[in-house]
């Protein structure tokens, strides 16, 4: 694991940002609050630190300006109003930029923030409350670096260094590891050291000394109970693991415990001393437990290592799916309890593995309170953001598309839909408008929602537009559902002005685009007056699905399980009327259906007994005429390349369990396709 | 126009043959040779890449430069192969499968051996090909694949 420790850093310091902001951001909203204050300062003290240590000095010392003039708000000097706020937003913003720049460049823009920060912090008004006092804790630390630490630009000096910057500290280098100087190899670091530190920082501010070398270290950080009750000179040479207990137990078994010489004189009773000794037992138990505690239980993986993970696990379940198949041939006795063992074992693997995967949709709307803060103010609007199912995990590569289209559609939802404050109060709104985001998992779909309070979406100017456009016909009878659509139609836009925001037509046809690369939907729901309501239907993973394996011809297909419906003999005569009209009477619903075999010019003749499978999507259903429904197919999705981009009906493939490649059938598009050919025969 | 970087060093590559032409890949991006797999054909898909294959675990769509020279395409014979070369697509390195109808051999050209492609009198679109050799009385096409490939890239250029 030999990172470049620069790379590391950059993607640590993109994180405290993002700490920071959302720290700033709820500052806003509880000015004062002393965690919040301390996370923050925190985060700066880490992005000084090691960004000095990582050799980005002008970030450093930028951070370290930004830093002192935080300070103020953390001993109560300074409040942390809006304008503070607002600027050491924008501060952050510089520190974003300054990750490029090298120390020897000029810096105007960040003399200019350093100089309205410093001039912020003399003049505001001292905080009424006076900071809390902080209890000081001792720490133990002992640390033991990779041997090739220096060759990699970590500097110890500076982490002991900044160790004593958080309190007094006494320091020990341990020489035990060094060879003779002619086993020496220079460059090599082999000193460990023993740091007693006592400080009234949290322990997480020890761990932030360490953070960028954390996971190739070795890091033992211990809270002494109370550093006023120096513990015995037995238990610290235990404790440190520099003497066996054993020895130290046979050396006090010389003496007389101090629980028998006091039973023996009588000064103690049997139970007593029995109660004492449990309860000291129990503190010793407690003790590993408290000191573990601290650190943190989850590590930093690179994104391409958990990408071929899964590529492996791939192939394991295809691999253990062609193992199915034989031992079900082979009729084996013995063969087939080891197929099933691993087929259960595949099965775990790849849920555990999918899992890894899934992070938690919050960090993704944590970004948007950032931008609804900075567009209110550029619009002259009150907007609040409300977010609500961060919790909800989603597969990472789902949530990192997903920006760019959320970005589209909170914009459209702050320019177009919010009126301005004047405009709602004369409508008798409410004077802030509000954005909601909310994720929920809905079966084996993700339902993320963007709703607003504001003006609705406009049927008639709508209409008029895409009869403008030429996308539908004047006068088309068209439901409301296919109206909204249209404004996802490129080079579509009703906004009368065109704002640097939004207006130029461009994004929301981005944002299907996007979305349905994700193989999922968008689903639109207005009310004039009232506001919009923007959902997006996503998968859980892009990874591995159920699908239903299904042949046409010679061709074997997959459908995604999570759109299928039911599946169900095509009956004689719906199989000759549909020659006229291609429709299904299920339980008094007309069903569009299209035949798989006539849209992929199939050349063989169909079977006999034809099968129809019935797709939904969103709320409208098709059927797909099959050959031959065969069963569930674990299905692990191989995207198609750039070659095959202009096919659209297939989403992409998979490998079966034979080792040939099936398509996996794009059911979106496939029902998009079915209605298109409903709402022909219907006009004609 | 035809951009031909001159080449200088020996060059290694594959040799083949499709309609009784012979062309050469640059060695460096052939990954492997394959009998013949069958291909899942891709419905409504254009002739050049009609179809995909399992290549290792990997879904690779499979190519015929025949559709890109103009050539029949007759039924595969017991002769022919699939080899596994990388393209650059667009910038990203794309595994793909393409039919030859015999593969011959990895050989050097020397640099002495290989001329420009004559700008005009060729039934074929220059840009595809990289240089001319000679091997006695027979020409070997070495082909520029990535501009065969990018005349065929499906996907919106931005």
């Amino acid at each position: 694991m030999s990172q470049d420790p620069t790379a590391i850093f950059r993607q640590e310091a993109q994180d405290l940002f993002e700490q920071l902001e959302q720290a700033l951001l709820d500052l806003e909203r509880l000015p004062g609050d002393q965690d919040l204050i301390n996370t923050a300062f925190r985060a700066l003290h880490t992005v000084k630190g090691s960004g000095a240590m990582f050799g980005f000095d002008a970030l450093a010392r930028f951070t370290h300006h930004l830093e002192s003039a935080f300070d103020g708000v953390r001993n109560g000097k300074t409040v942390a109003d809006p304008g503070l706020i607002g600027l050491t937003l924008s501060a952050i913003d510089h520190m974003r930029a300054l990750m490029d720049l090298s120390a020897d460049q000029p810096d105007p823009e960040g003399e200019a923030l350093i100089a309205r920060l410093r001039g912020m912090s003399e003049t505001a008004p001292p905080a009424a409350a006076p900071p809390e006092e902080k209890t000081e804790s001792t720490y133990r630390i002992r640390f033991r670096l990779p041997a090739d630490a220096l060759e990699r630009g970590i500097n110890p000096l500076l982490m002991l260094d900044e160790l004593r910057a958080l309190g007094p500290c006494r320091t020990v280098a341990l020489t035990g590891r060094v060879p003779p100087l002619e086993a020496l190899p220079p460059g090599a670091l082999f000193l460990d050291w023993d740091v007693m530190l006592t400080t009234t920082a949290p322990r997480a501010a020890i761990d932030d000394v360490f953070i960028f070398v954390f996971d190739d270290m070795e890091l033992q950080v211990e809270r002494l109970a109370d550093p006023a009750a120096a513990p015995r000179l037995g238990e610290i040479l235990v404790e440190r693991g520099d003497v066996a207990p054993e020895a130290v137990a046979e050396a006090l078994t010389r003496q007389q415990p101090l629980g028998s010489l006091l039973r023996d004189s009588g000064a103690v009773s049997g139970d007593s001393l029995k109660s004492a000794l449990n309860e000291q037992t129990h503190l010793r138990q407690a003790a590993p437990g408290r000191q573990g505690g601290g650190g943190n239980d989850s590590i930093r993986i690179q994104a391409q290592h958990l990408d071929e993970l899964i590529d492996r696990v791939g192939q394991l379940v295809i691999a253990q799916a062609r193992l199915k198949q034989l031992a079900a041939s082979e009729g084996h006795g013995l063969f087939k309890p080891v197929a099933e063992e691993i087929e259960r074992l595949a099965n775990e693997l790849r849920d555990t593995t999918m899992g890894i995967r899934m992070v938690p949709i919050g960090s993704l709307f944590g970004r948007f309170r950032r931008l609804v803060r900075d567009l209110s103010e550029e619009l002259d609007k009150d907007i609040a953001l409300t977010t609500t199912g961060e919790e909800t995990e989603l597969d990472k590569t789902v949530i990192e598309r997903l920006n760019d289209p959320l970005v589209h559609l909170v914009r459209n939802a702050l320019d177009h839909g919010i009126e301005s404050p004047q405009q709602r109060l004369a409508a008798g709104k409410p004077r802030q408008g509000r954005v909601q985001l909310s994720a929920v998992h809905s079966g084996a779909q993700v339902l993320i929602t963007i709703k607003d309070d504001g003006r609705g979406l406009d049927l008639a100017a709508i209409r008029a537009r895409a009869e403008e456009n030429g996308l539908i016909q004047p006068g088309a009878r068209l439901s409301d559902q296919e109206l909204y659509l249209c404004i996802f139609q490129p080079g579509f836009s009703t906004a009368r002005a065109v704002s640097s925001l939004s207006g130029r037509g461009v994004g929301m046809d981005v944002v299907k685009r996007a979305i349905e690369a994700l193989r999922g939907l968008v689903e639109v729901a207005s009310t004039p007056g009232h506001g919009t309501e923007i959902t997006l239907r996503l998968p859980l993973t892009l990874a591995i699905i159920d699908g239903l394996l299904i042949r046409v011809g010679r061709g074997r297909y997959i459908i995604p399980l999570a759109a299928v419906e039911e599946c169900m003999e095509l009956s004689h005569a719906d199989d000759l009327r549909s020659k006229g009209r291609s429709f299904l009477n299920l339980r008094g619903d007309l069903v569009p259906f299209l035949r798989l075999r006539d849209l992929f010019a199939c050349p063989l003749p169909a079977d006999p007994f034809q099968k129809v499978v019935i797709v939904s999507s969103g709320e409208q259903r098709v059927g797909l005429v099959v050959d031959q429904v065969i069963g569930d197919h674990q299905t692990v999705i191989k995207s198609l390349s750039r070659l095959h981009a202009d096919v659209e009906s297939f989403s992409g493939a998979t490998i079966l369990g034979d080792g040939s490649v099936a398509l996996i059938l794009d059911v979106p598009h496939l029902v998009e396709a079915g209605q298109r050919h409903d709402a022909l025969a219907t006009a004609s | 126009m035809s951009i031909v970087t001159a080449i200088t060093a020996p060059l290694e590559v594959l040799t083949l043959s499709l309609q009784g032409e012979t062309f050469a890949l640059d060695a460096g991006i052939v990954h492997e040779i394959l009998d013949w797999v069958p291909i899942t054909e891709v419905p409504n898909a254009r002739p050049f890449v009609g179809g995909l294959l399992n290549v290792r675990g990997k879904v690779v769509p499979f190519a015929d430069l025949r559709v890109s020279f103009g050539m029949e395409r007759p039924e595969r014979t017991q002769d022919t192969r699939i080899v596994v070369i990388e393209v650059n697509l667009a910038g990203e390195p794309t595994l793909v499968g393409i039919l030859a109808e015999r593969v011959f051999e990895v050989t050097t050209l020397l640099p002495t051996a290989l001329e420009e492609p004559p700008p005009i009198g060729m039934r074929w679109n220059p840009d595809f090909i990289r240089a001319i050799g000679k091997r006695g009385d027979d020409f070997i096409i070495v082909l520029a694949i990535d501009r065969v490939f990018a005349a065929q890239d499906a996907a919106p250029r931005v």
